[in-house]
């Protein structure tokens, strides 16, 4: 644990990727093979379930700390991390546990699940006893799931590769599925990921999916295309469908679905589980899962709203009505591999033909083909772009035809460009704030946003809450803000604040939903501040109105 | 009858008729300490504690009307007896005693129960009414012990040393400066100053507080091999300046008592963050409290209902004083000098 914990505040101390990588390297060079196991699983973002009711730490902790219950809530909220308050407020170890990393989690962490709640309480407070400051919030980061440090996977992949001395591609296609819930990280698995590349290393990977190769997105406008892109020829157009990325992995007569996160999600979509005894063994597919209705109401999408496939993401089981309500599709767009056969290193038309022959060989209920689309030039697609939210996607994607399948958000092997269109948008009044989390700890950066629930001119028009949002701002724009915020604060409940409303922000939102849930009777999905409209009046925000029309 | 009132004008002494750490122009001015928020110009005749005068001069002007107090030595204006006691927090900060018929209040201004070595150390004054701040006012403020913090700050340059970078340390250029060379190595590498660091220094060298050799960094060349050895002691303000870019490349860090939060110290966007405060933390302020024997705890600037509440759940009596020293409320955004 120490050793892990020195890594840690390694990493913390730096911005610089070099100063990272070798702090990993030296890391993993040291480390018996059990705690790298550990140490890849969590720094490549692997998350194991809670625990520990959150509550339970904090009444424990609080009253280790001997302290009243709001005050242990007042000290929260300036941290803004549960692990690090706890670790800021229980008495400090005089030394540190000389355990390693997999001791910790496999003796000693991952039991308390199945515990009962006295024997957690009581296994807890020795536990926390053996271990120093920095050791303690990490051991609680661990047990929040809450362990982030500001390190990416490929920066994990690349410090293993150089450690390995292999390519850093085939180290990440051997991470994959490597965090997921369901794999437990043993010093065999760790040995695997740095092992001397193989022949049959390819006939042995079972149902691992490849690195999902990712878009950047295009800002530039239109105009520029030509200079920027070439002519659209050049390009693969498709729709940029907003659903679930996956991949369908179909080998050895069995049958697995991979979300972007790695995650495997096969159970959650039944729909697919008849494409295994179609589809011949060594097929991968890329693409989207949909929630697809066709044949409704005729002009509207057959591709239902991301927030229906999320209320069923939401369910723990999925039963007949659900499943004739929300029945899934998979629209494919890519072939990774065909016939047992690493495709991703033909070009992308390659992949599109061979991909294009296999839906019209295998016409399969769940199985969609992404269309592709056709403009004469940049302008003409443009306006296509512009039929968007009327067909129920986020934009356009232009993929290089010549394009190779690479690793994750890389430029090297060829080109995707997501071509989204502007979030729907509206100037909304700040109401409430709360303090923030991680790097906006203690200021008031989380806010309530609300309109007018009627036009302007109307007596006693109030402002109803529709969003809130955290992110937009910068570091300057946030201190300015949040000295606002303390000058005008009418109220404080908790943690909250309620302000004399003086601020008016742009908020930017990518969907929009009626619900029951708000106060507002509408829903909006990733809100965020696009600006801070410094020349605006509070009279002059949006109304519930504005909002309304921009529900299809 | 109360000693201390809070007025527009800053804190008054109603039966001495005179001010504390003022924050608008007054005829007499009894001056804690020299930080910007508890002296300020202005004000027609200044009192402090006899170390404090060089530096009270040196930020307020040679020709104030200040006269100087030694600690501990008692006067008496319009009947209240007067008396300064070291506070512990930067070079001449005093807690300032009120004695008026039989009733005793002190005025803490800004204090830190820890010696340091770089001015005279922290006395508790009994009293009846006890004055405080409360920047660190919550229980998650402990700091490390100041061996282990100066071991980590030499640690570090050592290492920046060995790898030829600069290390350039932001600091407040009163009070934290100081404490900080006292703590160093010289051994390691030359230390540099910035230019508003070094007139400080000189008052400090003055009162006879030992301080490493400093050499002002605009003496030396850019590009001298010199800087990639050298611990370089510059104001938070001079970060991302054009000044910055003569120690080519350089590990940076901060030092402050906000250091302690992961949140504050990222928002930096420092390499690293070292937790030395001149004020006292949560176990120091309680502490604190609790030898002045007061019954009555008048609370100002930092997490003022944080510490009032949790003083009178402790059965003192505890309320706010509403100042201008620091920030309001609770951690703020832009940290004052801490």
């Amino acid at each position: 644990m120490k050793a892990f914990a020195e890594l840690y505040l390694r990493l913390d101390a730096t911005t610089s990727s070099n100063a990272k990588l070798e702090a990993l390297r030296d890391y993993f060079a040291a480390a018996p093979a059990e705690d790298a196991a550990w140490a890849v699983y969590f720094l490549a973002g692997g998350r194991p379930r809670q625990l520990v009711p959150t509550r339970m730490l904090r009444e424990l902790a609080t009253a280790l700390a001997g302290l009243p219950d709001w005050l242990f809530e007042e000290s929260y909220q300036a941290v803004g991390d549960l692990a690090e308050t706890i670790s800021l407020l229980l008495p400090e170890a005089a030394h540190a546990s000389d355990h390693g990393l997999a001791y910790w989690v496999e003796a000693q962490l991952l039991p308390l699940r199945r515990l009962p709640a006295e024997e957690v309480r009581q296994r807890l407070t020795p536990l926390w006893a053996q271990l120093d400051r920095p050791s303690l919030m990490l051991c609680l980061k661990l047990i929040t799931g809450s362990f982030r440090v500001g390190v990416s996977k490929l920066l994990v992949t690349r410090a293993l590769a150089q450690l390995a001395g292999l390519d850093a591609k085939r180290v990440a296609q051997r991470l994959v599925g490597y965090t997921d819930i369901s794999h437990r990280p043993t010093a065999a698995s760790y040995l695997k990921l740095i092992a001397e590349a193989s022949a049959d290393e390819h006939n042995q990977r079972g149902g691992q999916p490849y690195p999902f190769f990712l878009a950047h997105a295009l800002q530039a406008p239109p105009e520029q295309f030509d200079a920027l892109l070439g002519p659209p020829a050049d390009w693969q157009i498709e729709w940029k469908w907003d659903g679930i990325r996956a991949q369908v992995v179909k080998r050895d007569g069995q049958l697995w679905v991979w979300s972007r996160g790695e995650e495997l999600v096969t159970e959650r979509f039944p729909e697919l589980h008849g494409l295994a005894a179609s589809l011949p063994d060594g097929t991968v597919l890329d693409g989207e899962i949909l929630v697809w209705k066709p044949g409704m109401d005729a002009g509207l999408p057959a591709v239902q709203p991301f927030a229906v496939l999320q209320q069923r993401l939401g369910r723990k089981t999925l039963g007949k009505k659900l499943l004739a309500e929300a029945p899934v599709v998979l629209q494919a767009y890519d072939l990774l591999e065909w016939h047992g056969e690493d495709w991703r290193n033909r070009p992308q038309h390659e992949r599109r033909q061979q991909l294009q022959c296999l839906v019209a060989e295998y016409p399969l209920a769940p199985l969609l083909l992404s269309p592709l689309l056709d403009g004469n030039d940049w302008n003409d697609l443009a306006r296509q772009r512009e039929q968007s939210r009327n067909l129920g996607v986020e934009g356009l994607m232009l993929k290089q035809r010549d394009a190779l399948y690479g690793v994750g958000r890389t430029k090297d092997m060829g080109l995707w460009w997501k071509w989204k269109i502007d979030p729907f948008s509206v100037d909304a009044v700040l109401i409430y704030a709360q303090r923030g989390h991680g790097r906006r700890a203690s200021l008031y950066s989380d806010y309530t946003f609300a309109v007018w629930n009627a036009p302007p001119g109307t007596p006693d028009r109030a402002l109803v809450p529709f969003a809130k949002a955290y992110s937009g701002l910068s570091d300057e724009e946030m201190r300015k803000v949040d000295a606002i915020i303390r000058k005008t604060t009418v109220e404080t409940f908790g943690p909250v604040r309620s302000v004399t409303p003086t601020l008016v922000f742009e908020l930017g939102f990518e969907g929009i939903a009626l619900s029951r849930r708000h106060k507002s009777g509408i829903a909006v999905r990733f809100p965020r501040m696009l600006r801070w409209r410094l020349d605006k009046p509070v009279d002059e925000a949006d109304d519930l109105a504005s909002l309304q029309a921009l529900l299809v | 009858m109360d000693l201390v009132i809070a007025r527009p004008e800053g804190l008054y002494c109603p039966p001495g008729d005179f001010y504390i750490d003022p924050w608008r122009p007054v005829d007499r001015a009894v001056i804690t300490h020299g930080h910007g928020d508890h002296a300020r110009t202005g004000n027609r005749h200044y009192l402090t504690a006899e170390p404090g005068a060089g530096i009270l001069r040196s930020r307020l002007g040679q020709d104030i009307d200040l006269q100087t107090l030694p600690y501990g030595e008692r006067i008496r204006h319009h009947g209240v007896t007067l008396s300064l006691h070291p506070a512990g927090h930067v070079l001449g900060s005093a807690q300032v005693r009120l004695e008026y018929q039989g009733e005793i209040w002190v005025a803490s201004g800004d204090y830190k129960v820890e010696p340091d070595g770089t001015c005279a150390a922290f006395e508790p004054v009994r009293c009846h009414t006890f004055i405080t701040e409360s920047t660190f006012g919550l229980p998650i403020y402990r700091w490390p012990s100041q061996a282990n913090l100066f071991a980590g700050i030499n640690a570090w340059w050592r290492s920046n040393c060995e790898q030829g970078k600069a290390s350039v340390l932001f600091c407040y250029a009163f009070g934290k400066a100081q404490r900080i060379l006292h703590g160093l190595d010289p051994d390691i590498g030359p230390i540099l100053v910035h230019g508003a660091v070094e007139p400080l220094n000189r008052v400090y060298r003055e009162a006879g507080v030992q301080l490493p050799a400093t050499r002002y960094a605009g003496d030396v060349p850019r590009n001298d091999p010199l800087m990639r050895q050298a611990l370089i002691l510059a104001p938070p303000s001079a970060a991302g300046s054009s000044w910055m870019r003569r120690f080519g490349d350089y590990s940076d860090a901060f030092a402050s008592g906000w250091m302690l939060l992961r949140g504050t110290r990222r928002r930096r966007g420092v390499d690293r963050g070292f937790v030395l405060s001149d004020h006292a933390d949560w176990p120091g302020l309680l502490w604190a409290i609790g030898q002045t024997g007061a019954e009555r705890v008048m609370v100002t600037h930092g997490s003022v209902n944080v510490l009032v509440r949790y003083l009178n759940e402790q059965g003192l009596d505890a309320r706010a004083f509403v100042t201008e020293y620091g920030e309001e409320d609770d951690t703020p955004a832009t940290e004052p000098e801490a």
